[in-house]
């Protein structure tokens, strides 16, 4: 049997779902396209989701592409996206891009609820 | 393979320059190989996790838009791989078999709507990232040099 690894963990909160994204690194197609079929069922619908990137040490444009795919339509269903946990480096690539502008990024999980009450 | 130079003006140090070609099939994963091989020899340089980030993400973006963009998907056409790692430098050279691109009229991703676009943002991390970038007049080629932040410049 194939083995499938898991690209995201997902709880439950109150007000949030809070994606958790379990790889290192994100580069492959095949990785990001996971990654999307993962979390595009979880926003078909109103909806305020929080995505984690604690775990993540590198990505490339390819994300950034997704993470707008993503912000489209939860905002086509008039709710909320928080990004969290991103790390100096890969917060960078937000800054020079100026994608930081678009994005509400905040330092956890716990912070990005709390902003969303 | 790399090429191990004693330095005259350290001859306890041991100085390791790599030059290497590589003509590979367009294919991103065996090209994701090469990186791999930068980056370890740059490692072994003692270059900073910050210097080894910078060069991964732009060989990342240039490999990806060689294949994307240039090559079309096209595993026929090939993708050249040309690198000199020095303990001063990290000089590489990526080029496709594609039409090529005008450098100079990219959209900015930053502009306006621009913003919104899945995608346009590869040439922009790579100029961002490295210190210096500079495209062939076809536009299917790219060379880019990242200085060893350790090195006094």
């Amino acid at each position: 049997m194939e083995d499938v690894k898991p690209r995201i963990g997902i709880y439950y909160a109150q007000n949030a779902t809070v994606v958790t994204l379990t790889d290192e690194k994100l580069l492959e197609d095949q990785d990001i396209k996971a990654l999307e079929d993962s979390i595009m069922p979880l926003i078909d619908s109103p909806v305020n989701l929080v995505i984690d990137f604690g775990s993540v040490k590198f990505l490339s444009s390819a994300v950034l592409g997704l993470l707008i795919r993503i912000s489209k339509r939860i905002h086509e269903h008039k709710g909320k996206l928080k990004l969290c946990g991103i790390g100096p480096r890969i917060f960078e690539i937000f800054k020079i891009t100026r994608l930081d502008e678009i994005f509400d990024i905040h330092d956890d999980a716990k912070k990005a609820m709390l902003s969303l009450k | 393979m790399p090429v191990l130079v004693f330095d005259d003006k350290y001859p306890m140090t041991l100085k390791a320059t790599t030059h290497e070609k590589f003509v590979l099939k367009g294919v991103i994963s065996e090209l994701r190989k090469v990186c791999s091989k930068v980056l370890c020899h740059a490692k072994l340089l003692g270059y900073s996790g910050d210097d080894l980030f910078a060069v991964h993400l732009a060989m990342e973006e240039a490999l990806v838009n060689a294949v994307k963009h240039g090559n079309k998907r096209d595993a026929d056409k090939s993708v050249t791989i040309e690198y000199d790692v020095t303990p001063e430098k990290i000089d590489l050279v990526i080029g496709d078999q594609g039409r090529g691109f005008d450098f100079g009229h990219l959209a900015d991703p930053r502009c306006g709507n621009n913003i919104y676009k899945t995608g346009g943002r590869g040439v922009l991390l790579i100029k961002s990232y490295m210190d210096e970038v500079e495209y062939n007049t076809a536009g299917n080629s790219v060379r880019m040099v990242k200085f060893n932040s350790k090195c006094a410049r």
